[in-house]
């Protein structure tokens, strides 16, 4: 009995889906499931057509850019506005989420946090991207010692753990943002660099690319023109998913108190620092963690949707 | 094995490129470590005497010559704040990171493997939403919001657990679910999908045409068949978990080697975060290596290849 519940299940969850895709999605849909019809926008029409979770945590990111963009409109009070007289305070109309333990508003300084935080989530993936690019586009292109020795130095940056690697960093260069947007970077280019490279190894034996270099068109003009487009879709996956993982290394290196310095706010340093009330005052740790927990939550399920119609044969790491 | 040989050796490249790159890095720093170690108002002679014994009179290749020799032998060189072998340091603090480690593994194998398997087999049903749901909250939340709130209601409000490691194993079960969570989160999202896939198979369709009852279907032969990718992530696991337990180890106060490292920073230590960072690397190349020899014995295809 349970076998044929079993099987009949499996059917039942394989076949409506498809009838209800088949007829509900329109020509050019099709066409964009079965070849490569459609471009970028369309294929992100798509998804945010077919999922809701994905177009929905887009919008969160959103809001959250434009909070942390208008933090000083917004926030009701400065980013290090002491009120000694009302230190600890738990939420209450005048403080939404309570104030820490320098009568500071935790409100406010999650506002502020969140510039800090987003754009060190940000800024760095998006120059890591830019030399992953470029060193894996010329190693996978022009191979030999050149390919062996990046390659080598990849190998060397993803054996080490990230954060025992970004900790080096931080030791050398000092605790601020500035070496935070370092480390990140010295982390992260490795793994872009890898996956650039292995689609430039099969995409430079494609006869497009033979034809292209068989009329004479430069090293660079075919590295650029013909072969990164077709990174493009792997590499906003890549990018979608570096940025929660820049910001909760960031996080992570602030709670520990290597990151960024007060009197500046981050997220992870708001945690750092409600961490000794714990026990008393609970909700400020949670406030902060929460924001994190959204951030990166939205930036995954948005990476996750951009990966089924992107790059669908990329699989989970 | 001849593979695995070649890839031994493949290693040495990388770990050579790991020591000399985390030793250029920490060196680059301007000042000089011997007046910051003992500070300004000291006399000239004994600057220099330390200057000497701490082999900073030689020219940079040579300092990196010696500390791999050193480090080949088993000498990491000494803490410039506790003035002790940092190989007896990382020693002593290696059990803690060990336990909490493994039982860390454990949580992580254990439920990472019983989640996915039920949430494949009652795929889209209530306990198949909720496993996916905490474990996608495992991969996204960061791993101090769950020491810390572990620690908040299971040893604060219910006090089933002890706040901070009292050196009993019953006190590392805390941190090790911390640890783990995150872990058992990624396994179980792709033993999932993994057994999902298998599940698809013709073959499974035969099994059960010859009348296989269905545990035996999802054990004996679609869970064998997809185990080959998750056995080889639970050994790269142990990077994360060793970036990890940095965090865990400060949180609960376990003396182990993240804990080092965290305050080899704080007391500007340079050999102990060296030899930390190094020894850490290790262990992960040497995890790396185990993943791929895994590989090799538990898939036959990869076997007779070699």
């Amino acid at each position: 009995m349970a076998k044929r519940v079993f099987f009949r299940k499996q059917n039942e969850s394989d076949a409506p889906q498809n009838i209800e895709q088949n007829t509900a999605s329109s020509e050019e849909d099709l066409l964009g499931q079965i070849g490569e019809k459609d471009g970028i926008t369309d294929k992100l029409r798509r998804m945010c057509r077919q999922n809701k979770l994905a177009a929905f945590s887009a919008v969160v990111i959103l809001i959250i850019l434009l909070m942390a963009v208008f933090a000083p409109v917004i926030a009701p009070y400065g980013e290090a506005e002491q009120d000694l007289l009302n230190r600890l305070q738990a939420p209450s109309a005048a403080h939404w989420l309570g104030t820490d333990e320098l009568g500071r508003d935790v409100f406010s300084r999650l506002l502020y946090g969140a510039r800090v935080s987003l754009s060190i989530g940000i800024i760095p993936s998006i120059i890591s991207l830019l030399i992953g690019i470029f060193l894996g586009l010329t190693a996978g292109y022009f191979g030999g010692w050149y390919d062996y020795v990046i390659m080598r130095l990849a190998d060397v940056m993803l054996s080490v753990p990230s954060l025992l690697m970004a900790m080096v960093v931080m030791y050398t260069l000092g605790s601020s943002i500035t070496s935070l947007f370092i480390a990140l970077i010295i982390v992260d280019w490795a793994s872009v660099a890898r996956v650039v490279r292995s689609q430039t190894l099969s995409l430079k034996e494609s006869e497009y690319v033979e034809a292209a270099r068989s009329i004479g068109v430069g090293h660079f003009t075919i590295m650029i023109r013909h072969i990164l487009p077709n990174c493009i879709p792997s590499l906003i996956v890549l990018f979608t998913l570096n940025v929660p993982s820049a910001i909760l290394s960031e996080s992570s290196l602030s709670f520990l108190g290597i990151g960024v310095q007060p009197p500046a706010a981050s997220w992870g340093l708001i945690v750092n620092q409600a961490k000794q009330f714990l026990f008393t005052q609970p909700w400020l740790c949670l406030a902060p963690c929460i924001a994190i927990m959204i951030v990166v939550l939205a930036f995954n399920f948005l990476g996750d949707g951009l990966r089924d119609v992107l790059d669908p044969y990329m699989k989970d790491q | 094995m001849k593979s695995f040989l070649k890839r031994l050796l493949g290693t040495i490249p990388v770990l050579f490129g790991v020591v000399l790159l985390i030793f250029i890095m920490l060196r680059i720093i301007p000042g000089d470590p011997v007046t910051m170690l003992l500070g300004e108002h000291v006399n000239q002679d004994t600057i220099d005497r330390l200057t000497e014994v701490m082999g900073l009179n030689d020219p940079l290749p040579t300092q990196f010559f010696n500390y791999i020799v050193n480090a080949l032998h088993g000498d990491l060189g000494v803490s410039y704040k506790y003035n002790r072998e940092v190989t007896d340091m990382i020693l002593e603090a290696l059990p803690y990171t060990i336990k909490l480690a493994v039982l860390a593994a454990l949580f992580a194998w254990v439920i990472g493997l019983v989640t996915g398997i039920i949430s494949a087999v009652r795929q889209n049903h209530l306990a198949d939403r909720l496993f996916m749901g905490f474990s996608l909250a495992g991969v996204s939340i960061p791993i101090f919001m769950t020491s810390l709130f572990l620690q908040y209601f299971l040893a604060f409000k219910v006090k089933l657990f002890p706040l901070t490691e009292n050196g009993s194993l019953y006190s590392m079960i805390l941190p090790a679910i911390a640890l783990g969570w995150n872990s058992a989160g990624r396994i179980a999202r792709m033993t999932r999908s993994n057994l999902l896939e298998e599940l698809q198979a013709d073959y499974i369709d035969t099994a059960r045409a010859k009348g296989l009852r269905q545990n035996a279907v999802i054990v004996s032969h679609a869970l064998k068949n997809s185990m080959l990718p998750i056995v080889t992530m639970m050994a790269l696991q142990l990077s994360s978990m060793l970036s990890g337990a940095v965090i865990t180890e400060s949180v609960f106060a376990i003396p182990g080697i993240g804990r080092l490292a965290t305050t080899a920073i704080s007391n500007r230590d340079m050999p102990v975060l060296q030899g930390t960072v190094l020894f850490t690397t290790v262990i992960v190349i040497a995890g790396n290596l185990l993943a791929d020899l895994l590989y090799s014995v538990l898939d036959p295809r990869i076997r007779k290849e070699a």
